[in-house]
């Protein structure tokens, strides 16, 4: 347990382990550090403003969302009260058609009754002459008579 | 080493190899304590130069390597390992060291590391290596270099010498004087205060050195005292393992604990040598 020359080896060989330390070791590590603990607040950072972005375009979605339901809703209704329309408009149309139907059916049945009649018309003056005739046992002239035989007539 | 007394033994492992010039054998080692004594200071100890040198290459072979993989990307566990030491001592240093100075980090992790490694030589079994030298035809082997006066005092003049540049280049010389001088008593009373405080300047780097000797000396002499119980037979030798084991899982912390209060107490006299009080 002398004191000698170690104590001189020694400091030699702390100071060269320092300078080594303080050349080749401490800086770039601690620089890694330095780099890895921005890195990792960027990336923090990052994740936090996807986060936010996420949350924004959820909001977005379920607006846009709502508004095609409500779009949808709409269009639905608007083809609901379409087809309520077309078929009101059908049954007018029906209606008035059926309605010419008849009145054209009707009128048909006038005139045929009209004709019918005509024809009788001109029958029961023949009738009438030829029944006056008989009775009368000469000829009667239906000019003379044509203003009887027509009220006659158009008693029927 | 047959027929040894415990006497001996204990001497033998607590010699150092000496290198130097005898007076009357000329230059080689020394053969013995006494030898080594009369050598003087012109000697160097061979095992405490190679333990801490090989420790510290060691130590700056592992961080070098760390620093050239050094990525800013996801470490290895390796990487991880060398950065929760980098960054432990990096925070001791930003929470003790005030002012500005590059160096002081550096200082600090070459302290706290290598005294670590060399301190944790005391805990290789106290025989293994002094006697595979003793085979090998090397009279002396001391394993931690820490146990070696030289070794810590290398260290503590080093930062006392640090300190006093580092006090000088702050404060200027005049600065420092008066540091020295003109307190804690009024002027007219300095030759008190410089020795009151050259008491104090002084104490720093002995106790420093001291303190870190006579933990692991007194560490290593128990180390001896238990490996001695191993040629007392069966039942001492048993007893033997279970003090030796109990005793390393005790001196772990020791070992921890001076390396770490030797790297804070540079950092504190460092930070004082850039304070003005």
């Amino acid at each position: 347990m002398n004191i000698n020359m170690t104590l001189i080896g020694q400091s030699i060989a702390f100071g060269v382990f320092v300078w080594f330390c303080l050349k080749y070791v401490w800086p770039p590590i601690l620089n890694a550090l330095e780099e890895r603990r921005t890195k990792i607040a960027d990336g923090l950072a990052a994740a936090e403003a996807g986060q936010r972005a996420k949350a924004q375009a959820q909001v977005r979605i379920e607006q846009e969302v709502s508004g095609a339901k409500e779009q949808a809703r709409e269009i639905i209704a608007n083809a609901q009260r379409r087809a309520g329309e077309i078929v009101d408009e059908a049954k007018a149309d029906a209606r008035v058609e059926s309605a010419r139907i008849i009145e054209a059916a009707q009128a048909e049945i006038d005139q045929q009754t009209h004709q019918a009649r005509e024809v009788l018309r001109g029958e029961v003056v023949n009738l009438a002459l030829a029944g006056a005739e008989q009775v009368l046992g000469r000829e009667v002239d239906a000019a003379a008579h044509a203003k009887a035989l027509e009220s006659l007539a158009s008693r029927l | 080493m047959a027929a040894q007394t415990s006497t001996e033994y204990i001497q033998h492992h607590l010699q150092n190899l000496a290198l130097g010039v005898h007076p009357e054998n000329g230059f080689g080692f020394a053969q013995s304590a006494a030898e080594a004594r009369e050598m003087g200071f012109w000697a160097i100890h061979v095992d405490t130069m190679l333990w801490s040198v090989g420790l510290g290459a060691l130590f700056l072979w592992i961080f070098r390597k760390a620093a050239l993989k050094a990525t800013s990307g996801v470490p290895t566990p390796f990487l991880n390992f060398v950065e929760t030491v980098i960054e432990f001592v990096d925070q001791n240093v930003r929470g003790t060291f005030t002012a500005k100075n590059d160096l002081v980090a550096p200082i600090a992790l070459t302290l706290f590391v290598w005294i670590l490694l060399m301190n944790t030589m005391d805990l290789v079994p106290v025989d293994w290596i002094p006697h595979l030298a003793y085979v090998l035809g090397v009279p002396y082997m001391k394993v931690v270099p820490t146990t070696d006066p030289n070794a810590t005092f290398g260290l503590s003049l080093s930062i006392f010498a640090l300190t006093i540049y580092y006090s000088i280049k702050v404060k200027g010389a005049k600065g420092f004087f008066g540091e020295l001088a003109f307190q804690p008593f009024p002027k007219f009373l300095f030759p008190v205060n410089l020795f009151l405080e050259g008491i104090s300047l002084i104490s720093k780097p002995v106790s420093l050195a001291l303190r870190l000797f006579g933990n692991l000396y007194a560490g290593e002499m128990i180390f001896i005292l238990i490996a001695l119980l191993y040629s007392g037979g069966l039942f001492w030798g048993l007893a033997g393992g279970a003090l030796q084991w109990g005793w390393a899982v005790f001196h772990l912390l020791i070992v921890t604990l001076q390396a770490f209060i030797f790297m804070i107490l540079t950092i504190v006299y460092l930070d004082m040598a850039h304070s003005h009080h």
